[in-house]
């Protein structure tokens, strides 16, 4: 009695066990797993539910950041990763195979609060580099006052605000940096990163740390997203680029940035000082990462999906759409995965 | 000393246990006769029990072990590269994976000092008050509200601090002391050297001046409760004054308590995260050690490095070096602690010495 009583027991528990371990299976064969980059999570998550409402195919998206992304890639815990900053060297060795998909781009604008000076004020590569070096310290250095003649600028102090934490956003900037400047780049500079050495200023967390250290400080000047300075109504600048025009930046000019520069194979490249025209200097691509074997034919037909027919919502959140070139050879990189 | 007021030997136990004095309490009742014999089923569930306790105590050091066995194994590759250079040097740069963190060590002693400075004579002054001075009806009120303030997460004190505290100390604080003759005195002048945004040592300091005074206080408060009444009585029998009591009988005979209340709050100080980050600038001063006495100058804790670097951290030395991060912050907390344990040590040897 004893004896079978305990019998009927396990059985139990044992039956009970592998319905949840079969209906775990079945579920997770529906459902596609991803984590990573904060900066493009909005749109991600606006995709993945009209993904959803399209194919019934259930997408989980965390934004835990591009490190954790990657991360969590290498480790083979999730379907996808996501990234704002390429892989480096270190990271590609760790996770053999992997993929650079770009999905949309993003600028990085210069924000800033001056006293009694709207948006739009013009800037040049050389001074945002001697600011951010703490050369050009006062808003009326003739540096700057001269380039926007309009405009009245206050003699208060240049208060550089940078991200602490590490960031995509922070390796786009500063990979333009070094490429305008010689000092940035060269052998006793900051150089380029998701984190460097700052040489002064103060550090915030996170864009909205950003921001809150520049609306605090009459004279604050800082790096955020272009989504973000336009949805919490910052002012930011108009930048030179390569060509020698001032470019307000823009959707528009976001993703024609990305047409004017050459791209490696593997798209690990942040699109800074664009030969474009009407390109804006400081933009970056953010990524899907995904193994080029071995992925689950679901997840390659969610990114087609992503390369398609989600470019269209972009612009409206402040993405830059990918422009064609660009585009093609993302879908040419996810035909090749098997 | 003969004029000064008996006191009764203290514990050296600085925790915020009431330290009740070794009273011969335990004399009267130890008659072995009086207890009934105990059945052997009962005296095997004394033994369960001690080894039960037993484990629970122990499983405090292994936890611990196990800590400090985790963090030195896992930031083994940075220890090997950097030795004590890790320590002693300024420089933290991702892009060329030299990792140094003097500045960070600097700035949790130099934050907390700020905080204790500032969180210390409000602390004790407000459990003198509560214990001693106020009526009921605002103690228990005020005792209810300083547990409230104990309980609030840090990160709402942040949030506080960014939109109160820091405007607050631009427009009454820096504003006037840079414009003063403050910063051009010798040696002074140095805690109040340059232009500040707000977001600096003084600012985290003030914060967790704040986050740590309801733990200080509620744990004093607690102490000098527990003092024997019969001590009050006895020194107001000598004719001693309210305030001769509690200076020359009730402080002397709380001393190693409320030492042991403020290592409580230095503890909370120095591993504070958030709301540190929120404030302090994330930046270490533009010098050529990364250090700075000016209490108006942006630094960085241990803690807040590894809040803000950890999660974007590269695999193999970047992941490494935060690790010992970790592990220098785990024995910055040691070394504070164990120098406070030992002043607690001495300071209750000088009270049985005064007998």
């Amino acid at each position: 009695m004893h004896k079978s009583f305990t019998q009927t027991w396990k059985g139990a528990v044992l039956a009970a066990l592998g319905l949840t371990l079969l209906g775990g299976a079945s579920a997770q064969a529906q459902q596609i797993n991803g984590a990573g980059a904060t900066f493009p999570a909005p749109l991600y998550l606006k995709w993945f539910q009209e993904y959803k409402n399209a194919t019934g195919a259930q997408v989980n998206y965390q934004a835990i950041g591009s490190g954790g992304g990657i991360k969590n890639i290498t480790a083979h815990a999730v379907d996808f990763g996501a990234s704002d900053a390429p892989m480096n060297a270190a990271e590609m060795a760790a996770a053999p195979g992997i993929l650079h998909i770009p999905t949309v781009a993003g600028a990085v604008v210069v924000a800033y609060n001056v006293p009694g000076v709207g948006p739009g004020i013009h800037l040049t590569p050389a001074i945002i580099a001697d600011i951010f070096l703490g050369k050009i310290t006062k808003w009326n250095d003739s540096q700057i006052t001269r380039l926007s003649p309009g405009i009245k600028f206050p003699s208060t102090s240049i208060f550089p605000v940078h991200r602490s934490d590490g960031s995509g956003t922070t390796n786009i900037f500063t990979t333009y940096l070094s490429e305008v400047s010689s000092e940035w780049g060269g052998a006793d500079g900051p150089k380029s990163g998701k984190s460097v050495r700052w040489p002064n200023g103060l550090g915030g967390k996170g864009n909205a740390g950003v921001a809150q250290l520049i609306k605090q400080n009459e004279g604050g000047i800082g790096y955020i997203e272009l989504s973000y300075a336009v949805t919490n109504v910052i002012s930011y600048a108009a930048i030179r680029n390569a060509k020698g025009k001032f470019i307000y930046p823009s959707v528009n000019n976001t993703s024609d940035a990305a047409e004017g520069v050459t791209l490696p194979a593997d798209f690990r490249k942040v699109i800074t000082n664009t030969s474009s025209v009407t390109g804006y200097p400081i933009t970056g691509f953010t990524f899907l990462l995904v193994y080029k074997n071995g992925t689950r034919p679901e997840v390659k037909k969610l990114l087609q999906w992503c390369l398609t027919t989600g470019q269209a919502g972009a612009a409206a959140q402040q993405y830059a759409p990918l422009p064609p070139s660009v585009k093609r050879r993302a879908l040419a990189a996810v035909a090749s995965m098997r | 000393m003969a004029d000064r007021a008996p006191t009764v030997p203290l514990t050296t136990a600085p925790l915020p246990t009431v330290p009740l004095p070794a009273q011969s309490v335990s004399k009267s009742t130890s008659k072995p006769s009086s207890i009934p014999p105990a059945s052997s089923l009962a005296r095997f569930g004394d033994k369960i029990y001690g080894a039960v306790i037993f484990l629970a105590s122990l499983s405090i050091f292994g936890i611990i072990l196990w800590l400090f066995w985790q963090l030195t194994g896992a930031s083994l590759p940075s220890i090997r590269h950097f030795g004590l250079s890790f320590v002693t040097g300024s420089e933290w740069d991702e892009v060329s994976s030299s990792y140094h963190v003097l500045p960070y060590i600097f700035g949790t002693l130099f934050s907390s000092a700020i905080a204790l400075l500032l969180a210390v004579p409000v602390s004790i002054g407000a459990a003198i008050f509560l214990s001693e001075l106020a009526p009921r009806w605002i103690r228990t009120p005020a005792t209810f509200l300083i547990e409230l303030l104990a309980a609030i997460p840090s990160v709402v004190y942040g949030l506080w601090g960014i939109f109160i505290l820091i405007p607050f100390m631009k427009q009454f604080i820096v504003t006037p002391i840079v414009g003063s003759r403050l910063p051009h005195l010798p040696i002074i002048g140095e805690l109040f050297k340059g232009q500040s945004a707000g977001y600096s040592m003084l600012a985290a300091g003030m914060i967790l001046a704040i986050m740590v005074t309801p733990f200080i206080t509620a744990v004093t408060r607690d102490i000098l409760r527990a003092i024997p009444r019969s001590q009050r009585e006895g020194s107001y029998a000598l004719g001693a004054t309210k305030w001769e009591t509690i200076s020359q009988v009730v402080i002397p005979y709380a001393k190693s308590g409320i030492i042991g209340a403020v290592i409580l709050g230095l503890g909370r100080a120095l591993g504070e995260t958030m709301a540190v980050t929120m404030l302090i600038g994330n930046q270490p001063p533009n010098t050529p050690n990364g250090i700075s006495l000016s209490v108006f100058q942006p630094g960085y804790t241990l803690a807040s490095a590894l809040a803000n670097k950890f999660s974007e951290a590269s695999p193999g030395l970047s992941t490494s070096a935060l690790v010992e991060v970790g592990l220098v912050l785990f024995g910055v907390t040691i070394v504070v602690n164990g120098a406070a344990r030992l002043l607690v040590f001495y300071t209750a040897k000088d009270v049985q010495g005064g007998k």
